[in-house]
């Protein structure tokens, strides 16, 4: 019996999960209240959430490469504090402030990467040291929170790009999703995006294959880092300010995206894909808690958590008892 | 028993516990190779530091029967730290790691102060404050609830076969919104005199938070060098599969480290909110997990599971603590602490790792090309 050639898509049980919950969850706030199923409902999740998907698409090639990223919200929060620093009172042009933050990212990144891989430190710890350091760098600048003034970074945060009569996207929206479509091509149409699936898949196999393992897991937290700094910047636009307190808590979101979208923790099996319907599930928790109105808002992290257990436990199930 | 030394001359050494190391090894090298040696040059070096910067550091005083000065709050401050770690360090030596106790800490605080409350009554004129149930009702429930969410962990980890830092990282998320519900989000402010006595009062001259915390070490440290529970957990971190095979209930001891980690946070939570006399769901016990892995390892006992050292964690709750008092002592930002902690973990992790001290050591001794092994 010949089989049906699914898409990648589909192929992954819990990222089917994930996109029908997504389904599931539109389908209830559209039932349940009205002026929820509307096209700019839909595109403010985008908008709300441009950081946290550009930090989850870095965070899901961490994770699928078999590591973990705790610096990534730390890294957000550094990124406004440059900017700001840099724009507001240095008053440097935004055209060259920004390239450097986004390789000042790249160069944390790789900095972390290197170090867990040229002395087999754990991801963890070197990724918790690496965001006590950035949060503290952020202090190092300024304990206040620092608001830009400054036009063009105006001009770029109120831009609104008509998609149609009505409903609008941001820049920042548009960047991530931009992003996202280029780590997509990254994940399945690079060499480097098989390593990182061959070394989250099996290190030691990968290594015998004659993959290039130290350069990949370098690589994949450098890109961990691009995108907090891409995040960063898109989160600059989105506040208009530079802040030490800002994006407390993103790289559990983050983490929390992505095994809603169905990538399995201990790396190599998931798809970038399913990122956007981890990060979808997020943003409409949200958003059906705010059109709700009654619940408060810690009911967001009660029900973010309870998603991931169930996450959690599909992903036993359908990949069987783990080797203890 | 144990060598932090991983170096494949020391392995042979162990490999051979009767060999003559009392006659080859000089006594101040076996002295540097004891698990808390490093620790303590640490803790030590840091108050020289901090002793030099403000010789009013190491002044004690005697004032109204208790015992004053920075070494007493130093001490005093550490302590839910100190007990967080010590739950801490078997969850790590199981090869486990718990990132839920920020959470947990937060949670046991609101229900202690749910439970107590406290209202004004005016009995014979006087003002008194009543608690709304008894106070030890209110500290056991606070802490039950605490090691039923351990337990939680523990199940998980142990009955699902979740990785533990995704098993603690769904309470880490949901704990702080349960802590709100039971707040209502609020900040709860307690007014109960005898509750304050656990982050504020003092018995014998120090301070009750100093002594709870003793006293979770030592019973503790009983437990486990009396009974067998020290090997087995060691043995669970080890090789787990191995430890099951050899007939250690390593399910069952897994989630009761587990559960005692969760109880040492309510513990923990109990003495953060006396001190402040409320209850924040928010934030109390902000980064808290983070502190206790970092005491954890800052006290010698590797991330990678089997062998700990309990003592090295109670050290490294002072070392961490001990730092935050220097910044404040320099007057520099508190925020900025995060950069010195941030270089601590990065010294330590890289003397812990064994890659990195070979290849400083091939450094330092390096031969000719084409001599090497």
């Amino acid at each position: 019996m010949s089989t049906v050639a699914l898409p990648p898509v589909l192929r992954v049980p819990p990222v089917v999960a994930s996109l029908g919950l997504v389904v599931a969850m539109v389908g209830f706030g559209s039932a349940m209240y009205t002026g929820f199923f509307s096209a700019q409902v839909f595109l403010n999740l985008l908008i709300d959430n441009a950081f946290l998907l550009i930090v989850a698409t870095g965070m899901t090639f961490v994770i699928l490469a078999g590591g973990i990223d705790l610096s990534v919200g730390s890294v957000v929060a550094l990124t406004t504090m440059v900017s700001a620093a840099l724009v507001e009172h240095r008053h440097w042009p935004p055209a060259l402030v920004i390239p450097l933050v986004l390789a000042g990212g790249i160069a944390f990144g790789a900095f972390q990467g290197w170090l867990i891989q040229r002395f087999l430190l754990q991801p963890f710890i070197v990724t918790l040291a690496g965001m006590f350091l950035a949060r503290g760098l952020c202090y190092l600048i300024s304990i206040d929170s620092i608001s830009i003034t400054e036009p063009t970074f105006t001009r770029i945060a109120q831009a609104r790009v008509e998609l149609w009569s009505g409903a609008a996207l941001s820049v920042g929206a548009i960047v991530a999703l931009v992003a996202f479509g280029l780590a997509i091509f990254v994940a399945h149409g690079t060499a480097f995006g098989r390593d990182v699936y061959a070394v989250g898949g099996n290190a030691a196999s990968a290594v015998l294959m004659g993959l290039p393992v130290g350069r990949t897991v370098v690589g994949v937290y450098a890109l961990s880092g691009f995108c907090a700094a891409l995040g960063g910047v898109v989160f600059t636009f989105y506040m208009l300010s530079g802040y030490g307190l800002h994006a407390i808590g993103l790289e559990l979101d983050a983490i929390a995206a992505v095994v809603i979208g169905g990538t399995l923790l201990a790396g190599g099996i998931g798809l970038v894909a399913g990122t956007l319907s981890g990060v979808l599930v997020l943003g409409l928790i949200q958003t059906l808690i705010t059109f709700d109105g009654t619940l408060s808002s810690w009911w967001t992290r009660i029900v973010i958590g309870a998603l991931l257990f169930a996450f959690c436990l599909l992903q036993r199930l359908t990949q069987g008892r783990p080797q203890d | 028993m144990s060598t932090t030394s991983q170096d494949a001359h020391a392995r042979r050494k162990r490999s051979d516990p009767r060999a003559s190391r009392d006659e080859r090894v000089p006594p101040w090298r076996r002295a540097a190779s004891h698990p808390l040696a490093w620790p303590l040059a640490t803790l030590a070096l840091i108050l020289l530091a901090n002793a030099s910067l403000n010789p009013a550091l190491l002044t004690l005083q005697w004032r109204d029967g208790h015992l004053y000065g920075s070494l007493v709050d130093i001490v005093n401050r550490a302590a839910p730290l100190a007990i967080v770690a010590a739950g801490m360090t078997l969850v790590i030596a199981t090869r486990g790691i718990d990132i839920s106790v920020g959470a947990v800490v937060a949670l046991s605080g609101a229900v202690a102060a749910l439970m107590i409350g406290g209202q004004l009554v005016i009995v014979d004129g006087h003002p008194v404050h009543l608690s709304r149930v008894p106070m030890a009702l209110a500290l056991l429930g606070a802490v039950a609830v605490a090691t039923l969410c351990g337990a939680w962990n523990g199940l998980l980890v142990a009955r699902v076969g979740l990785q533990p830092i995704i098993a603690t990282l769904i309470l880490m998320v949901s704990g702080r919104g349960v802590a709100q519900l039971v707040t209502g989000g609020q900040i709860v402010t307690i007014y109960y005199e005898p509750y304050f006595v656990i982050g504020n009062g003092y018995f014998l001259g120090l301070p009750v938070a100093a002594w709870i915390a003793v006293a979770v070490y030592a019973a503790l440290q009983v437990l486990l060098k009396k009974s067998a529970l020290g090997l087995f957990i060691q043995a669970i971190g080890g090789n787990p599969r191995a430890a099951r095979v050899a007939g250690v209930r390593a399910r069952l001891i897994t989630v009761c480290v587990y559960a005692f980690c969760g109880g040492c946070a309510g513990v923990a939570g109990l003495i953060v909110s006396s001190n402040v006399k409320s209850a924040d769901g928010n934030n109390a016990g902000q980064l808290m997990e983070l502190d206790a892995i970092l005491a954890v390892t800052l006290g010698g006992t590797l991330l990678t599971g089997g062998r700990f050292t309990l003592a090295g964690s109670l050290v490294g709750a002072l070392i961490l603590q001990t730092l935050t008092s220097t910044i404040y002592a320099i007057g520099v930002p508190p925020e900025v602490n995060l950069v010195v902690k941030a270089a601590v973990v990065f010294t330590v992790m890289l003397l812990q790792s064994p890659e990195f001290r070979r290849q400083a050591r091939a450094l330092a001794f390096r031969r000719p090309p084409g001599t090497l092994r």
